[in-house]
């Protein structure tokens, strides 16, 4: 990937000015008719999903009780599992987008709604919803692009350093609550910039911990005391929960935004977007996953990333009714629709991570034949220092150049 | 719901036994980041101890738009003097509303609570009610509220009633005067009470409760005066003394449309007469300016037009804000104007706050019923 402005073939520059706010028009006026529908079956569909998914958690922690038994552990770690998966996609991420604040229902409303999720959801609603939705894959401004520690565009220079990045990814995964709560104090950037003094950044920080302290002490030591002899099966099935959700969560926001072929902006673009402008840069910058009506609540309707990101304020139950007339708008103009399939999507996204760990091009350039000159070369720029590696990255070009 | 914080309101006079404490305590942190009421909501929402709802038991049509809804309190509902009112919040289209209600009734041995609603032109909550509101389903409530009583001690009353503004009425008079299969029953607490009602409706077919005065009138328990518009033509106020020669004798109490009750305040204070009334809605006068409101708290700004009440433009524009009857009566909306001025839509009376000249805590608005008239900043 490549920020779309330096791209040979830019997939926009068939459009016009004019074409750009037609699509902001069109695309209005579908966010208005959801708008104006929005109603009691809306309202009926949040309060069973929350009915269920109480319901399931309660008889899940029910079933663990006895999880000394192999078959009760089994059992109750799934429900488990998909109870935390529910709270936290079709539930949690889809309230604090206020996405249910038109029912005035102050227990179903962004400014009250707590998660099960390490970050407080103050502090994550800003981090995204205010970041992340308004700079979606804007370099340099949206640090869902890679919690600031993955090379996530060619242009970021390459480092030895980043050939762990696969790794780092795995385990971002599997406690990937915890990197959201330090993506969401910008722990990195505070640090860097020694202002872990600052109060308002303390303030942050004990926040989280609380957090973290109340989700821990029930999830590890309240849930596996109430199992008596079963307790330690106990919590090692509140851990493997916690550890699914987290994989699940990671994988489906992977989807959303890395796949191969997902867009991203220049931090310039963006300067006086206009609204159809927006609209058009979440259009390219998003991705779907295609599936049935299971794959859409589980990942909390984020399948439909490219909708939600459109209109990330309207009921994720209407953003299936609405992706056939956003499909069609697509091809109208011309645009890339990215959907696929989750196992595919989520390949994908893991291809890039990997491609992005290595020297620009380097994966694409290897074959089984030159494996063992690729592979001295790679040992050369990871020991070498940058001076070593710019000039091999020039012959790289330079040989690139004359097969062309 | 969840709130990391959970200050539980516990009355110095009386703590807690520890045990009890502890176990609460430990509930909360099996549920956190929930409470353990949201579970426990889930089987048993009218238990003791969860914030106040009701189920709707029955709807019974009175006109042809008017119907009584009966309700099944939750278990804290502390009970009400006949004349109150409920405020009762009901999701109508999938969006939480919250209206007044009289109660019709007064305390019953089955422990139900009835409201008796009219559909109004236009009106949300009304027609919800009238119209599609089913048994089983559940609402919010507010404990019973509202100065609209009867006097203890009983005496010479006149009720006016206007339409539905029968029913805190009725509520008294059924508990005055309760109708069993025998006939209208005759308590000692009702004893002292001689009691005059003038019914007002726009048809014979249109009146609430129209039967039951009858009843009441037949039994002798009080006297009727119906008028119909279409029959006798609009009620003038200096007409009263015709139909109630020893008005003079009696302590009046009306409710009705706004226009009947200042006609009938007019009439009172010129006539150095008593008079209580209950207004269940406000003329608005017409618009101001507008503005720019900020909440200081929550960081938003809307804008707002003078003719918008803030509670309207604030909530239009996604803000959570608290809210009661809509109308300027129930002060559940109140928050504070730090700095600039609103206008009182009813009164077109102008309030305004400033650092310099108004109390630290700022003034206490309704903004139900005061628009935007300049820029205001207002804690919430
Ligand atoms: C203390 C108190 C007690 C009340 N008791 C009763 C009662 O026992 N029975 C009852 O039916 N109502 C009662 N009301 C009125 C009730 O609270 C609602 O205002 C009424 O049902 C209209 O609400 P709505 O949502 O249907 O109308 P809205 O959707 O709010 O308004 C629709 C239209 O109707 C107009 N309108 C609003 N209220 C009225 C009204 N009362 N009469 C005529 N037009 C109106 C509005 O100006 C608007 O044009 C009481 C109000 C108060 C404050």
């Amino acid at each position: 990937m490549t920020t779309i402005q330096k791209k040979p073939e830019n997939p926009i520059a068939h459009l016009t000015p004019e074409d750009i706010e037609a699509i902001g028009v069109e695309l209005d006026a579908i966010r208005q008719e959801i708008v104006d529908s929005r109603g009691e079956a809306d309202a009926a569909y949040i309060r069973k999903v929350i009915d269920v998914q109480r319901k399931l958690e309660l008889g899940s922690r029910a079933v663990l009780l006895a999880s000394l038994f192999p078959p009760a552990w089994v059992v109750g770690t799934a429900g488990l599992s998909v109870a935390k998966v529910l709270e936290n996609m079709e539930i949690g991420h889809n309230i604090l987008h206020g996405q249910w604040d038109w029912m005035r229902d102050p227990k179903i409303h962004s400014t009250t709604w707590e998660w099960d999720m390490a970050t407080p959801s103050e502090q994550w609603k800003h981090s995204h919803n205010e970041l992340h939705h308004t700079y979606t894959n804007v370099i340099g401004k949206d640090n869902d692009l890679g919690y600031g520690i993955m090379r996530v565009d060619e242009d970021q220079t390459w480092h030895p350093f980043y050939l762990a990045q696969p790794v780092w990814n795995f385990i971002n995964a599997c406690f990937f609550e915890y990197g959201i709560a330090a993506y969401d104090l910008e722990l990195g950037a505070n640090i860097k910039r020694k202002r872990t003094k600052d109060p308002e950044f303390q303030k942050r920080v004990k926040g989280v911990l609380k957090k973290i302290r109340r989700q821990a002490t029930k999830d590890y030591l309240v849930h596996p005391a109430l199992s008596g002899p079963s307790f330690l099966p106990t919590l090692a099935a509140n851990f493997t929960a916690n550890v699914v959700r987290n994989l699940w969560s990671h994988s489906i926001i992977m989807c959303g935004h890395f796949p191969e072929g997902v867009e991203t902006f220049e931090k310039r673009s963006i300067d006086g977007e206009t609204r159809g402008e927006w609209y058009v840069r979440q259009m390219l910058g998003s991705a779907n996953i295609s599936g049935g009506k299971a794959m859409h609540v589980m990942s909390g309707n984020l399948s439909h990333q490219i909708e939600h990101h459109l209109f990330p304020d309207l009921p994720s139950n209407r953003y299936a009714e609405i992706a056939p007339k956003v499909r069609a708008l697509f091809e109208k103009y011309d645009l890339n629709y990215h959907t696929a399939p989750f196992p595919q999507q989520v390949a994908s996204a893991w291809h890039k991570v990997v491609r992005l760990s290595l020297p620009n091009g380097w994966l694409a350039q290897t074959t089984p034949r030159n494996a063992p000159q690729q592979l001295a070369k790679l040992y050369k720029m990871t020991t070498g220092g940058p001076k070593v590696r710019r000039a091999i990255a020039a012959r790289d070009r330079q040989m690139a150049a004359r097969a062309a | 719901m969840a709130t990391i914080e959970t200050p539980r309101a516990r009355p110095a006079s009386t703590p807690r036994p520890r045990l009890t404490d502890r176990l609460v305590r430990f509930a909360e942190a099996a549920t956190t980041p929930l409470l353990p009421a949201d579970y426990l909501d889930l089987f048993h929402p009218l238990r003791s101890g969860a914030s106040l709802r009701g189920r709707i038991e029955e709807v019974r049509p009175e006109t042809a738009d008017a119907a009584t809804i009966v309700i099944r309190p939750g278990a804290d509902w502390a009970g009400h003097v006949p004349g109150q009112y409920v405020r009762v919040g009901i999701d109508v289209d999938g969006v939480r509303q919250w209206r007044a209600y009289s109660l019709t009734h007064g305390p019953r041995a089955d422990g139900r609570i009835s409201i008796t609603v009219k559909a109004v032109p236009d009106g949300t909550v009304s027609h919800h009610l009238v119209r599609s509101a089913r048994a089983g389903t559940l609402v919010h409530l507010e404990q019973a509220a509202g100065e609209f009583v009867l006097p203890p001690e009983g005496g010479p009353l006149l009720f006016v009633t206007a339409g539905s503004g029968v029913t805190p009425v009725i509520g008294m008079l059924r508990n005055l005067f309760p109708v069993v299969d025998d006939g209208v029953l005759r308590l000692p607490r009702s004893a002292g009470h001689d009691i005059v009602v003038v019914h007002v409706a726009p048809s014979e077919p249109d009146s609430i409760f129209l039967d039951d005065l009858r009843a009441l009138d037949a039994a002798g328990a009080v006297r009727l005066v119906a008028r119909y518009d279409d029959v006798h033509g609009v009620l003038d106020v200096d007409e009263l003394g015709e139909l109630v020669p020893d008005l003079a004798q009696r302590r009046t109490f009306a409710c009705g449309p706004a226009g009947l009750l200042e006609a009938l305040e007019r009439h009172h204070e010129a006539a150095g007469l008593e008079l209580f009334t209950e207004q269940f809605r406000s003329a608005r006068v017409e618009p101001g300016d507008g503005g720019t409101v900020s909440f200081t708290l929550n960081g938003t700004t809307v804008e707002a037009d003078g003719g918008t009440p803030i509670l309207d433009a604030a909530e239009e524009a996604g803000v959570l804000m608290p809210s009661g009857c809509r109308m300027g009566i129930c002060y559940g909306c109140v928050l504070p104007l730090r700095e600039g001025a609103v206008r009182d839509l009813r009164t077109g009376e102008v309030t305004t706050a400033s650092s310099l000249e108004s109390d630290t805590g700022g003034v206490p608005i309704q903004t139900c019923i005061n628009a935007a008239a300049g820029a205001c900043d207002i804690d919430h």
